[in-house]
C-alpha cells in the first residue's frame, strides 16, 4: 500500500516538468511526507476506530442496567410496563426515591444500611488488624513451622467457603451469637484472613531490616517496632487490603442468609432480595431501592478504585 | 559469675521471641481455625449421619449420604452446572477479558473512563445485581422489547424460565460482572511485557496476529493462568446471584452445588445429607486446585526461578 502512493506521488512529481532538478526534487520529499503523514495518521485513525466502537459497545452493555435501574427508579409502573425502552422517565416521579430514603421503606432501608455497616466495620477491622500481625510473625521472624502455618492459611483460598456453611450455623448457635451481627461479622472476618495476609506479608519483608535493628538499639521491642513503625510505613498497603475487605464484607450474602434470622437484622443485600419478593408488583420502587443500597458501593469504588485494583493485581499476578 | 548472668539473659530474649509469636500469631489462627477449618471437619463429620440439626446425632449411616447424592438426578445436575460454568468462562469469558485487555493496553483518550466502567459490576453485590436483572428480563420487560424493536423479536426466550436456557442466561450475567476483574489482572499482567518485544518482532515482519500468538500469549501466560484458576474457585462456589434470580429453578434446572447444599441443608433440614454436598464440592474443589498447581502452575514458579537464576 505504501509502496503504490510513493509511487503515485512520484509520477505526480514527474509531470511537474517544468520544475528545475533540484527543486522538483525538494517538493516530491516535501509531497512524500506529507502524504506518508496522512496515511499514517489515516491508519492509526483508522484501527482506534474500531477499538472506540467495541469498547463504546462493551461499556453500554455494562451501563444499561445500571442506567435503567437508575432511571426507572424515576418512573412509575405504567411507564415502566407500558414502553420500557423510552429512556427518560415523563413525568419524572420523585416518590419512588424519597419513599425509600426518607418515606415509607426509610425505617428499613436505613436500618439495613446500619446493619451493613455495623458488620463491615467489624469484619474489616478484626480482617485488617488480625491479618497484619499474622503477616509481621510470617514475614519478619524465624521459628519452625512457620511455612505450615501459612500454608494452612494459603488453603483457606483454594477452597469455596460454601464447604463451611452448614457446620458454621451450628457453631455460631452453640456460642449464642445466631441472630446477633457479630454472629456474621467474625466468620466474615475469618474467610478474609487468608488473602489480607497472602498481600501483606511480602509488603512487611520489604521493609528493611536495617530499620527494624535500628529500633531495637533505640530500645523498640517487636510489638514498638509493628506499631510505631511497620504500620505506619505499610499505610499504602493496609489501605489495600482494607477496601478489597470493605468491598468483600458489604456484599456477602450467603453468611448473612445462613446466620441472621429476623428481618431487624438484615443487611443491605438480604434487604434487596426480600424487598423485591415483597414489592413484586412494584418495579419502580423495587428499582429506586436497589439504587440507592448500591449507591455506597458505587461512590466507595469511584474513591477507592485505585487501590483495590493494585490489591488485586499485587495479590493475583504474583500468584 | 557473667556465665551465670549470661544464660538466663539469653533465656528470657528466647522467651519473649516466642511470647510475640504466639501473641502474634495466635488470634488469627484460633479464628481461621474456629471458624474456617472446624467448620470444614465438621462437614465432613456430619456428612456421616442422618441428621436434622436438632436431635442427637447418633444415626450413623456411613456413606449412605454419599451413594445417595451420587444416585439422585439433582446432583448430577448441580455438578454438571458448575461444570458447564466453568467450561463456558474459560472459552468465552476469559478471552473475552484478555481481548479487552489488550485494546486497552495503549494509550489512548478515555482509557481510564473505560477501566473505571468495565470494573464497576466487580464492586456491586451478586444478589442486587440479580434482582436488577431478574427485572430486565422479565417477559415483555427491557431485554424483551429491546429485541423486538431491533428486529430479533423471533430470538426471545423465556430467558430465566426456560430449563434449556436458563444457565446461559446465567452464565452471560456472571460475564457481565466478572470479566472486568479478569479484565484487570490480565492488563496489569500486559503492563508487565516490554513493549520492545513486541516492536522488534514487527520490525521483522511479524503480523498483529503472529505478535499475539508467539510474543503477548506465552509472555501473559502466568497471569492468565492465575486467572483461569481464579475463575474454576468462583465458578464452583456459585451460589448468591442464582439464588436471587431463580432458587436453582424451574424445576432445579440452575442447581449448583452451593445451591442444592443449601436446600438440603436448610430448607429440607437434611444436614447430614447437605453435609456431603459440601464434602463432595470440598473434594472436587481441592483436586482441582491441587491437580492445577502440579500441572500449570508450578511451570510458573519453574519459570521464574529459572528466570532469576539466568
Amino acid at each position: 500500500m505504501t509502496t503504490n502512493e510513493t509511487t503515485t506521488v512520484d509520477t505526480a512529481a514527474a509531470t511537474v516538468a517544468t520544475l528545475s532538478a533540484a527543486a522538483r526534487q525538494a517538493s516530491t520529499a516535501k509531497r512524500k511526507t506529507k502524504r506518508a503523514r496522512f496515511v499514517h495518521f489515516l491508519r492509526l485513525s483508522s484501527t482506534s476506530f474500531t477499538r472506540y466502537v467495541i469498547l463504546i459497545i462493551v461499556a453500554s452493555a455494562i451501563l444499561i442496567p445500571i442506567v435503567y435501574a437508575v432511571l426507572g427508579g424515576f418512573k412509575d409502573n405504567g411507564q415502566l410496563v407500558g414502553d420500557p425502552l423510552s429512556l427518560i422517565p415523563s413525568p419524572w416521579v420523585f416518590s419512588n426515591y424519597t419513599d425509600v430514603m426518607f418515606g415509607a421503606n426509610a425505617i428499613v432501608f436505613w436500618r439495613e444500611a446500619l446493619n451493613s455497616l455495623i458488620i463491615a466495620v467489624v469484619a474489616v477491622g478484626l480482617t485488617v488488624g488480625l491479618a497484619s500481625l499474622a503477616a509481621f510473625t510470617f514475614a519478619r521472624m524465624v521459628f519452625p513451622g512457620r511455612e505450615a502455618f501459612y500454608l494452612l492459611f494459603t488453603l483457606g483460598l483454594l477452597f469455596p467457603s460454601a464447604v463451611a456453611i452448614l457446620p458454621l450455623l451450628i457453631l455460631v448457635r452453640q456460642i449464642g451469637l445466631e441472630g446477633n451481627l457479630l454472629g456474621v461479622a467474625l466468620p466474615q472476618a475469618a474467610f478474609g484472613l487468608p488473602l489480607t495476609i497472602i498481600i501483606l506479608r511480602p509488603f512487611f519483608k520489604s521493609i528493611p531490616v536495617e530499620l527494624e535493628d535500628a529500633a531495637k538499639i533505640d530500645g523498640c521491642g517487636s510489638f514498638g517496632f509493628f506499631w510505631r513503625i511497620l504500620l505506619p510505613l505499610a499505610r499504602p498497603a493496609l489501605a489495600t487490603v482494607s477496601v478489597l475487605a470493605v468491598v468483600n464484607t458489604w456484599n456477602a450474602f450467603l453468611l448473612p442468609l445462613i446466620l441472621l434470622n429476623g428481618a431487624d437484622q438484615w443487611t443491605l443485600p438480604l434487604g434487596v432480595m426480600n424487598f423485591s419478593t415483597q414489592y413484586v408488583s412494584d418495579q419502580a420502587r423495587i428499582l429506586a431501592f436497589t439504587v440507592v443500597a448500591i449507591l455506597p458501593a458505587i461512590m466507595f469504588y469511584v474513591v477507592a478504585e485505585r487501590q483495590l485494583v493494585s490489591g488485586l493485581t499485587s495479590g493475583a499476578v504474583k500468584g | 559469675m557473667s556465665a551465670v548472668k549470661a544464660i538466663p539473659r539469653a533465656g528470657s530474649k528466647f522467651r519473649t521471641k516466642w511470647l510475640t509469636i504466639v501473641l502474634f500469631l495466635l488470634p488469627a489462627v484460633f479464628v481461621f481455625a474456629l471458624f474456617v477449618l472446624l467448620p470444614v471437619v465438621q462437614a465432613a463429620h456430619y456428612s456421616l449421619y442422618k441428621w436434622n440439626g436438632l436431635q442427637p446425632l447418633d444415626n450413623f449411616v456411613g456413606l449412605k449420604n454419599y451413594q445417595t447424592a451420587f444416585d439422585s438426578s439433582i446432583f448430577k445436575t448441580a455438578i454438571s452446572n458448575n461444570v458447564l460454568i466453568i467450561v463456558l468462562s474459560l472459552a468465552i469469558q476469559i478471552p473475552f477479558s484478555l481481548f479487552l485487555a489488550t485494546l486497552l493496553n495503549r494509550r489512548f483518550r478515555g482509557r481510564g473512563i473505560f477501566r473505571l466502567i468495565f470494573f464497576l459490576p466487580y464492586v456491586l453485590s451478586e444478589a442486587i445485581t440479580g434482582v436488577v436483572f431478574s427485572l430486565m428480563l422479565q417477559p415483555g420487560s427491557l431485554v424483551d422489547s429491546g429485541m423486538k424493536s431491533a428486529g430479533l423479536g423471533g430470538f426471545i426466550q423465556d430467558w430465566l424460565g426456560d430449563p434449556n436456557f436458563v444457565m446461559i442466561t446465567l452464565f452471560v450475567i456472571i460475564s457481565w460482572k466478572y470479566f472486568g476483574f479478569h479484565m484487570i489482572l490480565l492488563l496489569a499482567g500486559l503492563k508487565g511485557i516490554p513493549r520492545e518485544l513486541e516492536e522488534a518482532a514487527m520490525i521483522d515482519g511479524a503480523g498483529r496476529l503472529q505478535v499475539f500468538r508467539y510474543i503477548t500469549l506465552p509472555l501473559i501466560g502466568p497471569t492468565l493462568r492465575v486467572s483461569i484458576f481464579l475463575s474454576m474457585i468462583g465458578s464452583l462456589q456459585l451460589f448468591d446471584m442464582v439464588w436471587v434470580m431463580t432458587a436453582g429453578g424451574p424445576l432445579n434446572a440452575s442447581n449448583t452445588m452451593a445451591i442444592a447444599m443449601f436446600k438440603s441443608g436448610f430448607k429440607n433440614s437434611q444436614l447430614g445429607y447437605g453435609s456431603a454436598f459440601a464434602v463432595i464440592l470440598f473434594l472436587f474443589g481441592l483436586a482441582l486446585a491441587l491437580a492445577y498447581q502440579r500441572f500449570v502452575l508450578r511451570r510458573d514458579i519453574e519459570g521464574a526461578v529459572t528466570a532469576y537464576n539466568g
